[in-house]
């Protein structure tokens, strides 16, 4: 569990680092990370980005709520699948409350992400209907926190 | 008639102060840039939100008035249950515990209600660097007793023995100590404590530390047999709430001594801040994870700064508390005053010279590894490089 910790938060840790850190030794750290991959519980290794600091990006990120009749027999999961296999959906989850499907999907300009919401998505027979919010400026994503000064504001002695 | 020169004004006892030594190792310091520090005594963290923003809410609600002499009932009581609950020690919250301002306060205030004029006071060195300051400023006596290295720097009963004269009126313990990191296991205290009560004696116990404990369960020293009536505990929230700056500590103890205590308190200090009691109501009540993530962050960083230790082949034990680690430096040949001056002036990586700790710390450096993991391993990286240099 720690260890799962440990990679949440930098996936990039040197084996070496981990083990003396969780006083496990290389082997045992190697062996619990490729079972973790192996049953994906890990399933993959990304970086945390803050896209508005990349000169020259320019993208836009887009929150959907999605109400949909669940399909008999398989429920959601037909639908969420046929919206989840566009590459510019990056996100797809079930919720409970006011609507069923929330999609977070990215793409170049707001027209591009309308278009896909017009022409691909509220178009599918089961939605119902769509509501889309555009992300204006991101302060903290996946537990990370943008623009923020980490400065240390202990002086530099002390008992 | 003019006045004289202003230090002749100045008290006996005062002027006998001397300054700590760690004050010339934050003139040295601070004077440099980039300094990579590991010679801080306080949490890298930052107070946990829920916290801070009790706090706030608390100012907004306009709770900016004196709060009762001894703190705030309701923080009294959820003190008195989280002492029980966590060390299985029983205070009353009306009469036996009193908010104050830092653990620095309680040990005043403890001091000065035991300690009459030529009292003599035991204090375990390697040791925090208040304790006998504050004994002198009591008009009492600090008597120093030095623990060893080959023992992890755990007093053992026989040199507590050695040190008591019939002016021994108290001891200090320190437990999860700094500067060492050493904390002292169920049995050992009971050794301790046993020499105690044969001669009598008060025990101011500093627990301050207790929540930042790595490898067994933690036991207080109140909480040994035939220990509560004789002992003086002391603890806050500068440590294991990351609060340093918040100013709130408490003092626990039986009935007698708080009362005592509370007279002083009451014509010195009026209250606590209130703010921080408002902070620390809700530390107690919603704060457990916040403090279980700090200290699984600490258990791993030790872990790694002793690793570290040992590669560079400087000898290190495995400390079970606090955020310190007290490494010897012998081996390069160096007194810990110019290991630590060189090592900042040619690495810029600060560390406290073991010997302002008292006698038994010469040798040996403190580190604290209460910085983040990419700063520690930079630190690591360069101290290894110095003593590679000067073996
Ligand atoms: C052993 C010990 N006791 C007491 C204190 C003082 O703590 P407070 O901030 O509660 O005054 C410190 C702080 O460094 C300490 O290390």
């Amino acid at each position: 569990m720690e260890l799962i910790e440990l990679l949440e938060k930098n996936g990039r840790m040197e084996i070496e680092t981990i083990a003396t850190m969780l006083a496990m030794n290389k082997a045992e750290v190697e062996q619990s990370i490729s079972k973790l991959e192996k049953v994906k519980a890990i399933l993959g290794y990304s970086a945390i980005i803050d896209w508005s600091k990349v000169l020259d990006y320019e993208g836009v990120t887009a929150m959907i709520d999605v109400k949909v009749t669940p399909t008999r027999g398989v429920g959601f999961d037909k639908i969420a699948e046929r919206i989840y296999r566009f590459p510019e959906v990056k996100a797809v989850y079930l919720m409970s409350g006011a609507y069923d499907l929330s999609v977070s999907i990215e793409g170049k300009t707001m027209s591009e992400i309308s278009r896909f919401v017009s022409e691909k998505l509220s178009t599918l027979d089961s939605v119902i209907s769509t509501t889309t919010h555009f992300i204006m400026k991101k302060y903290k994503h996946d537990g990370v926190i943008f623009e923020h000064e980490d400065d240390d504001r202990r002086i530099v002695v002390s008992p | 008639m003019s006045i004289k020169e202003q230090a002749s004004y100045l008290s006996e006892t005062v002027k006998q102060l001397r300054p700590s030594g760690i004050r010339r190792f934050f003139d040295l310091a601070s004077k440099m840039e980039n300094v990579i520090s590991l010679g801080v005594g306080e949490p890298d963290f930052v107070t946990p939100w829920n916290v801070i923003e009790a706090s706030y809410h608390s100012l907004e609600q306009g709770y900016t008035a004196y709060t009762a002499n001894a703190g705030m009932i309701e923080l009294r009581n959820q003190i008195s249950h989280y002492l029980q609950a966590t060390y299985h020690v029983d205070y009353h919250p009306e009469d036996e515990i009193i908010l104050t301002v830092g653990a620095s306060q309680a040990i005043d205030l403890a001091l000065r209600a035991i300690i009459n004029p030529g009292e003599e006071v035991i204090v375990v060195e390697p040791t925090f660097v208040s304790y006998a300051p504050v004994v002198s400023l009591t008009g009492g006596i600090p008597v120093a007793v030095q623990t060893d290295a080959k023992d992890e720097f755990k007093l053992q009963a026989e040199q507590l023995e050695h040190a008591i004269t019939e002016k021994t009126k108290a001891i200090i313990l320190c437990n999860p100590n700094n500067p060492t990191g050493t904390v002292l296991q169920k049995e050992e205290l009971v050794q301790i404590a046993q020499v105690v009560q044969k001669h009598d004696l008060i025990v101011l116990s500093d627990e301050i530390y207790a929540e930042l404990t790595y490898d067994e369960a933690y036991t207080s020293l109140a909480a040994i047999e035939g220990m509560k009536e004789r002992t003086i505990l002391i603890s806050g929230f500068s440590k294991a709430f990351a609060m340093t700056g918040w100013r709130l500590g408490y003092v626990a103890g039986p009935d007698e001594f708080i009362q005592a205590m509370l007279k002083i308190h009451q014509y010195t200090v009026m209250s606590a801040p209130t703010m921080a009691q408002h902070a620390a109501l809700e530390a107690l009540t919603n704060g457990r994870q916040s403090v279980v993530n700090m200290k699984k962050s600490y258990r791993q960083r030790r872990n790694y700064v002793v690793h570290a230790f040992k590669e560079m082949g400087l000898a290190c034990h495995l400390p079970g508390g606090a955020f310190y680690v007290f490494p010897s430096i012998s081996e390069t040949g160096l007194t810990a005053e110019e290991f630590a001056e060189q090592l900042l002036q040619q690495e810029k990586v600060a560390v406290v010279p073991g010997n302002v700790f008292g006698e038994s710390g010469k040798g040996h450096i403190r580190v604290s590894y209460a910085a983040s993991l990419e700063q520690l391993e930079e630190a690591m990286k360069r101290m290894k490089r110095f003593v590679d240099g000067v073996k």
